[in-house]
């Protein structure tokens, strides 16, 4: 559909529209403020750069197709380090190309918003959903000492919203930030609240604008002495404890009286979601602890929680990754166990049930 | 009848673009030759207030010390992608990179190919002097046939190592390259003929004709294992491999 009509059905009815995800992520971009945007096709993120292709034009901003991932994410960073508001998407073994330059925009400190429209892997793997790429997200991508700030929606209206967020985040702290997305949430259709949001810029002292009447300015991570390096690590640390202080986000289901805690992040919390409504109607006391930021982690939150109930069960559409983060969280104050599938597979809200009730009885 | 004696007369001097600071490269490299001219030039065309330089990684990478510009600091190899984002966000600024032979025709080989196809105008300043100097004089794809480096301590034979590639011929068959030149160092003539080709070059991106680059045959004393002076009289045999002239000028063929 197009953004007019889209535009129209607002107009004429209720600010809503039925839009595909990975469309609608790219249009709540281009209302963010997005003034450039570069990307390499892959699916199952592939409409995302159609829609910028077709739009940014349009408004007059940037939109390149580029020779490949590494060439995308380094026109990112060109434009992102003369001040621009840039995004790049891509899908996972895409995502493993830009991990080069995600660790040089992270060692830089140069803002930009990078989706991740997840599919099966390893290797090619598969285009089905999948969130597989959770460690790569959250612990790896590129090397050295460094994090960013992690976003995973859970619908397609949330993933409107968490790329204002991301822009914010990434010019706030001079950082790159992902919006973890699957294919599921990239290729569905569902109605969003077209509540765009352009976040105000803040004014950047730093940008590479030419030195016309002020001293250069470099974009660098090179730091070839050990002391000068150390004390730049440093004062990145220093901004991870305050994003990991600032920035956490989640969201609670029927926790209170809650016996029993699904863990699960966006596709996976969908389907936790149809598992815990069942679940009560037998009799179960299931609770949902869905975590919006990745990195950072609700460790408080999970640590509360884990005093409290008699397990956790953790639910990823992978064989495993998020699951280590509940346990680190929990610390041995009650069981976390684990259900997921993989390859593009994803759980039934049955599988979920019969977990839960697994728990129920061994608990 | 008295003659007023001369007074001191300024034949030669730093420009001011150039940074105070001493290099950190090798003793006769050329690279400073070229930080003067691409000094030069960009003081003349005034375009130093709006320059946004982009630097790669090998011995230049520093070039940002010594050049009073804004850097980018790429990825190996990159630097072409990173110029892009640049030229794209920015349509006043002046865009160049700088590149060694190990960033420019090995590992960004993707990235040089597609910024002069898509005829970005920007202008890169491509010095190629056959070797990896900063890791410790490694063979490059522009090594010569028989050249001995420390990866191809026999001499580089074509069967195993393959054949020097001629990057800037390869580039200058795209449509969207405006002009391709290679100079050399090599001496005061060529010195000054690679100044013009690299004012050229610049001029391309200012009336935006497309892609602009000025391969510089240069020198790597320690690398080659050669005094200075030796490895000065040896770079006019590199250009036997890599001949010496302007490849394509768009606006002279009209």
């Amino acid at each position: 559909m197009t953004v007019a009509a889209a535009t129209r059905t607002a107009a004429d009815r209720r600010d809503r529209a039925l839009m595909k995800g990975n469309e609608a992520i790219a249009e709540a971009a281009i209302q963010a403020g997005c003034d450039a945007y570069f990307g390499y096709p892959i699916t199952p993120q592939a409409e995302l750069l159609e829609w910028m292709a077709r739009r940014m034009p349009e408004l007059g901003r940037t939109f390149v197709q580029a020779e490949s991932e590494l060439g995308a994410i380094n026109m990112a960073l060109g434009a992102a380090a003369t001040g621009a508001r840039v995004m790049v998407s891509s899908s996972s073994p895409g995502i493993s190309l830009m991990a080069e330059a995600m660790s040089y925009m992270a060692g830089s400190e140069t803002p930009m918003v990078l989706v991740n429209v997840m599919r099966g892997g390893p290797g090619l793997g598969s285009i089905g959903p999948s969130q597989s790429d959770y460690f790569q997200a959250v612990k790896g991508h590129g090397h050295g000492d460094y994090r960013v700030p992690v976003l995973a929606p859970a619908s397609i209206g949330e993933a409107v919203e968490l790329v204002a967020v991301s822009f914010e985040l990434a010019e706030r702290y001079r950082t790159p930030v992902i919006v973890l997305a699957d294919g599921m949430l990239g290729q569905a259709m569902e109605p969003v609240d077209l509540r765009f949001r352009n976040p105000e810029r803040p004014t950047l002292d730093w940008v590479i604008t030419g030195a016309d009447g002020r001293p250069p300015r470099v974009i660098r991570s090179l730091h070839l002495q050990p002391e000068r390096l150390e004390e730049h690590n440093r004062a990145l640390q220093a901004k991870f404890a305050r994003i990991a202080e600032a920035e956490v986000r989640w969201e609670g289901t029927a926790l209170d009286d809650a016996e029993l805690v699904v863990v699960a992040y966006g596709t996976a919390a969908r389907v936790a979601r149809g598992a815990l409504a069942r679940a009560r109607e037998e009799g179960l006391r299931v609770g949902l602890l869905r975590p919006i930021s990745l990195w950072p982690f609700p460790v408080d939150a999970v640590a509360e929680l884990a005093g409290r109930v008699r397990g956790m069960l953790v639910v990823e559409l992978s064989a495993g990754q998020m699951v280590e983060d509940v346990r680190l969280a929990a610390a041995g104050r009650c069981p976390a166990s684990f259900h997921g599938r993989t390859g593009g597979m994803v759980p039934s809200p049955d599988e979920v049930l019969a977990a839960l009730r697994e728990m129920e009885a061994s608990t | 009848m008295t003659v007023a004696a001369p007074g001191p007369r300024l034949v030669y001097a730093a420009p001011e673009l150039l940074t105070e600071r001493s290099t950190h490269y090798c003793p006769g490299c050329g690279h400073g030759i070229v930080h003067r001219l691409l000094a030069e030039v960009l003081t003349e065309l005034d375009l130093a207030p709006r320059t946004i330089a982009v630097a790669p990684v090998g011995c230049a990478v520093f070039a940002y010390d010594y050049l009073a510009l804004d850097w980018i600091e790429a990825p190996h190899g990159r630097a072409p992608a990173v110029a892009t984002g640049v030229r794209r966000v920015r349509p006043d600024a002046f865009v160049l990179t700088y590149q060694g032979d190990g960033d420019l025709a090995a590992i960004g080989t993707a990235e040089i190919v597609h910024a002069a196809g898509r005829g970005e105008p920007i202008t890169a300043i491509f010095v190629n002097n056959g070797i990896y100097g900063m890791t410790g004089g490694q063979m490059a794809p522009t090594t010569l046939l028989g050249q001995k480096t420390t990866s191809t301590p026999a001499g580089r034979e074509a069967s195993q190592a393959g054949y020097p590639i001629p990057m800037t011929e390869m580039l200058a068959v795209l449509p969207g390259v405006a002009y391709a030149a290679r100079g050399s160092v090599a001496d005061p003539p060529n010195i000054g003929k690679t100044r013009a080709m690299i004012r050229r070059a610049c001029q391309a991106q200012l009336d935006r004709e497309g892609f602009a680059i000025v391969e510089v045959l240069s020198n790597c004393p320690v690398g080659w294992g050669m005094t200075p002076h030796e490895s000065m009289e040896h770079l006019r045999e590199v250009s036997e491999t890599y001949p010496l002239g302007i490849l394509v000028d768009r606006r002279m063929k009209g």
